[in-house]
């Protein structure tokens, strides 16, 4: 009797479609960039309070977030892809945040993690920026305080979906030009 | 020594209250025990004589500043600001805090970075908080808010919530 050979139900690094032969594959040249992006996504850790230490509970082997790509955190605006910002962020440390933000090459996306970045949290007072999106575009939001490390899983993988399906025109278009001048960044 | 209670610390207490007196007569307005803490009110105008006298003797030996705090007390006409200083003297184990009051539209008292060079940022953050000026203060700027901010955030009348949100309900936050 054969046995049946078990199958992982896991696709991990699944290709993209495309036409495939005796070795070639062509695909549209946006999925595979898309592909390459989302698994190698280098995440600058903008840790301020409690949501930071959760992230290095995150980092850390039990919910490993390297396994997504995100192996090599990068303290330099200029080689990060994913501004993190984890904590609660004082309306002395925006400017200082706007000017990271502003460092960051192109294509950037904008994680916020937690209450405090998201929306001030329970700090509704004089000295906290009530949400990063008064200053600086975000693109996944996860809420919590702190969030569970699988939340902050999931918000990377949200980020991941953004990233593999984002066209490779964005940042010219006029949409995203006008959103730049609403920030008034650039 | 062991737990401090009002019967050990009242013959200390009474040291103190005897020199000041002794030295300073009338700038004492009152004294008290607040559980372990005895408490002096002295005059602004003496303020500064009182702490140089405090650290300086060889007896009460109040090196140490620990800690100094501006209040508000907005019901008190006349009196509605103060500074509160705590002072604490090491090889006795000994702490005691001296509090002077200032009205509200004459905020000036003497600073005291001269004595400990610690109360440069304390005073710092008070001018910060309270808008209390302190006079001959080598660098009186604010320290922890913004600098371009135009009010005092720890004064009583002060709103606690951030003014600029508009999507939360009045009633319920107080505004």
């Amino acid at each position: 009797m054969e046995e049946e050979v078990k199958r992982s139900k896991l696709e991990i690094g699944q290709s993209p479609a495309g036409l495939e032969g005796p070795g070639f594959f062509a695909t549209s040249l946006e999925k595979a960039v898309g592909m390459a992006r989302k698994n190698s996504i280098w995440p600058l850790p903008f840790a301020t309070s409690c949501c930071g230490i959760e992230f290095m509970a995150t980092m850390a082997s039990n919910y490993d977030l390297g396994r997504f790509g995100s192996e090599r955190l990068s303290f330099s605006p200029r080689q990060a892809d994913l501004l993190m910002v984890m904590g609660t962020i004082a309306k002395k440390m925006g400017p200082v945040l706007k000017q990271v933000y502003e460092q960051m090459a192109e294509p950037r996306w904008v994680l916020s993690m937690g209450a405090c970045a998201s929306s001030g949290g329970i700090f509704d007072t004089y000295s906290v920026l009530q949400g990063i999106d008064r200053i600086i575009p975000v693109d996944v939001y996860i809420p919590g305080c702190p969030p569970r490390p699988e939340q902050v899983i999931d918000g990377l993988l949200q980020i991941q979906r953004l990233v593999e399906s984002e066209s490779l025109r964005r940042r010219d278009s006029q949409e995203y030009k006008d959103l730049m001048t609403k920030y008034g960044i650039e | 020594m062991s737990i401090a209670t009002v019967e050990n610390i009242k013959p200390l207490h009474d040291t103190v209250l005897a020199k000041l007196k002794e030295n300073f007569g009338d700038a004492i307005i009152s004294s008290a025990i607040d559980y372990d803490f005895p408490v002096f009110v002295v005059r602004r105008e003496n303020v500064f004589a009182v702490l140089k006298f405090l650290k300086e003797d060889s007896e009460l030996n109040f090196h140490f500043l620990t800690t100094m705090c501006a209040l508000h007390y907005p019901e008190n006409p006349g009196k509605e600001f103060g500074m509160m200083y705590q002072l604490h003297n090491m090889p006795k184990n000994f702490r005691i805090r001296l509090k002077t009051f200032i009205p509200g539209n004459d905020l000036e008292i003497p600073t005291v970075t001269s004595l400990w060079a610690t109360a440069n940022w304390m005073e710092r953050q008070e001018y910060d908080f309270f808008g209390v000026i302190f006079t001959s203060h080598p660098n009186l700027k604010r320290i922890l808010n913004m600098d371009d901010i135009t009010f005092f955030p720890l004064r009583k009348e002060f709103p606690l919530e951030d003014q600029t949100r508009d999507d939360k309900n009045d009633s319920m936050f107080g505004r």
